[in-house]
């Protein structure tokens, strides 16, 4: 299990290519449940802004990128980098703006 | 002919009332499916599921109180739902809309007011608990630009009162509700940066809000609001790394176990342990991960502590006898709450990615029943209807 999920990790970083199926699946939950705690579900807002595609249209991929991966020192949102591989947060915006 | 029939359906309807369900409240209980936007009503003692009940809107943050006679429950949601149900008929009493983004609510000490604590727009809301008629609004308005600041920590207090803390504008507002219409509002400014949630200890005296910003707990003596809010355990920890926190910690009512108080570490894997006579730090429980509800069973023996994600699937156990965890449990995939039965011989746990309830023996700390939900979020119990500030 955990040589797996090593294994994932290692190949991500490498390749970053876009996640596979389960991981996709992993992700989503994410949205929904983990970063939904602060942003609704769907991510109308809560403690953390609105992250529906209005609320994001005049907002530049890598600032969103950057929010996601380094978080906002100062304010409640926190640095996703050590879960989440860069291929995983560019997926995680795509997403975001397809919603 | 007709008169055969009215004594058919009349019979009919003494039979049928004969034999319905009888349901007592006190039994009764709400289980949040923040996903699907439904509630399930259960009964404690089976335990089990009695029936689910839909269109709730998002309740992807959702809380609940009940009525003083235990048979209604009010449900928030988070996109300003504020929805009446009827848990011996299963069905929605009567639902509003109040605003567009809101957090929680409380009940009056007298049960005839709901408070609805929103963050857009942000403020509190006062509602006749039985029409749900609007009676108050009061905007949380802060600073020189009259910004709104989004609202946390409401809670009831003795003396139909309510308490609140405005996150971004770092205020504490008591509110007098006795005439609900009219209420007045008393303002406690620079309590301390960015108040996250609130609790009130159980004997309704104090006031006690946990700070994001800054180290420590803002805290207001309602038995002598006079004297302002005091700053605790502003210097605890001050030089240890700070971790980023991926879940907010929640405060709830019963951390306060005789003389002492148990709050959650923010952005740090432990508990804290505090002496209410002088407010001082007595210990610093190391755990799992960080803390997101820490949780006393009524009798106050043990506290059970969740963790924010990625330790979201282990529960630990404290002690209070020696201030020491007793169990560390992996009851499954993101435990997102917890709710004792009212002797606390029984923990209800919500297991979201599972999607099930499991039931632990606290004397044992064996499961003994599992029930199905769908992406469980919250479990609120009637008995919390009789107690002050939850
Ligand atoms: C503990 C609360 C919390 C969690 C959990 C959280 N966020 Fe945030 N997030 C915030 C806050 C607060 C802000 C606003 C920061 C600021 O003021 O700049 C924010 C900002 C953002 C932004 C920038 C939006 C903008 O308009 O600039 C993005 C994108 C974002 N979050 C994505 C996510 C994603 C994706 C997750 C889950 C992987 C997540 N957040 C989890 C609290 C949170």
């Amino acid at each position: 299990m955990r040589i797996a999920w090593l294994l994932g990790a290692f190949c991500f970083g490498v390749y970053a290519e876009e996640p596979g199926a389960a991981r996709q699946q992993e992700l989503t939950n994410m949205l929904k449940h983990d970063c939904g705690s602060c942003h609704g579900l769907p991510p109308k807002g809560g403690l953390g802004p609105s992250l529906m595609p209005d609320a994001l249209a005049d907002k530049s991929d890598a600032l969103l990128f950057d929010a996601i991966r380094n978080g906002r020192s100062g304010t409640a949102m926190p640095a996703w980098q050590p879960f989440l591989n860069d291929a995983e947060i560019r997926w995680m915006v795509t997403r975001l703006r397809q919603r | 002919m007709k008169l055969l029939a009215s004594a058919l359906l009349s019979a009919l309807a003494v039979a049928g009332s004969a034999c319905a369900d009888l349901r007592a409240t006190g039994d009764l209980g709400v289980v949040i499916e923040r996903e699907a936007g439904t509630i399930q009503i259960v009964n404690t003692t089976k335990p089990a599921m009695l029936s689910r009940i839909e269109g709730l809107g998002d309740l992807s943050h959702a809380s609940v109180v009940f009525s003083r006679d235990q048979r209604y429950a009010y449900v928030f949601g988070r996109d300003g739902g504020l929805s009446k149900i009827d848990l011996l008929q299963d069905k929605i009493d009567k639902r509003i809309v109040q605003a567009g983004n809101s957090i929680g609510g409380a009940i009056s000490q007298d049960g005839k007011v709901i408070a609805v604590s929103n963050y857009t727009p942000g403020g509190v809301k006062l509602f006749d608990a039985e029409t749900l008629e609007q009676l108050a609004e009061i905007p949380a308005v802060y600073g020189d630009d009259n910004k709104l600041s989004k609202v946390v920590g409401l809670v009831d207090a003795p003396g139909q009162r309510f308490v609140c803390s405005l996150f971004e504008a770092n205020e504490i507002w008591l509110i007098d509700a006795k005439n609900p219409r009219q209420p007045g509002v008393k303002k406690f400014k620079e309590v301390g940066k960015q108040p996250y949630d609130a609790l009130l200890s159980p004997d309704g005296r104090y006031y006690a809000a946990g700070l994001f910003g800054e180290k420590g707990l803002a805290l207001l003596d309602l038995w002598q609001p006079e004297q302002g809010v005091q700053q605790i355990l502003d210097d605890y920890g001050k030089d240890d790394e700070q971790l980023p926190v991926y879940k907010m910690p929640h405060l709830e009512g019963w951390t306060m176990v005789g003389d002492w108080l148990f709050v959650p570490a923010v952005g740090r894997h432990e508990v804290l342990v505090v002496d209410k006579h002088d407010w001082t730090l007595v210990k610093r429980i190391p755990l799992a991960g960080q803390p997101v509800f820490v949780s006393a069973r009524p009798d106050g023996r043990q506290v059970w502590v969740n963790f924010a994600f990625p330790d979201n699937q282990t529960v630990q156990v404290i002690d209070v006898k020696d201030l020491n965890t007793v169990k560390t449990l992996q009851p499954g995939k993101a435990v997102l709450h917890m709710e004792f039965s009212p002797r606390g011989e029984a923990v209800w746990l919500a297991v979201r990615d599972d999607d099930r309830i499991a039931v632990y023996d606290t004397e044992t700390f064996a499961e003994t029943s599992r029930l199905p939900a769908q992406k469980p979020s919250g479990i609120f119990f009637t008995d919390r209807a009789n107690r002050i500030g939850w």
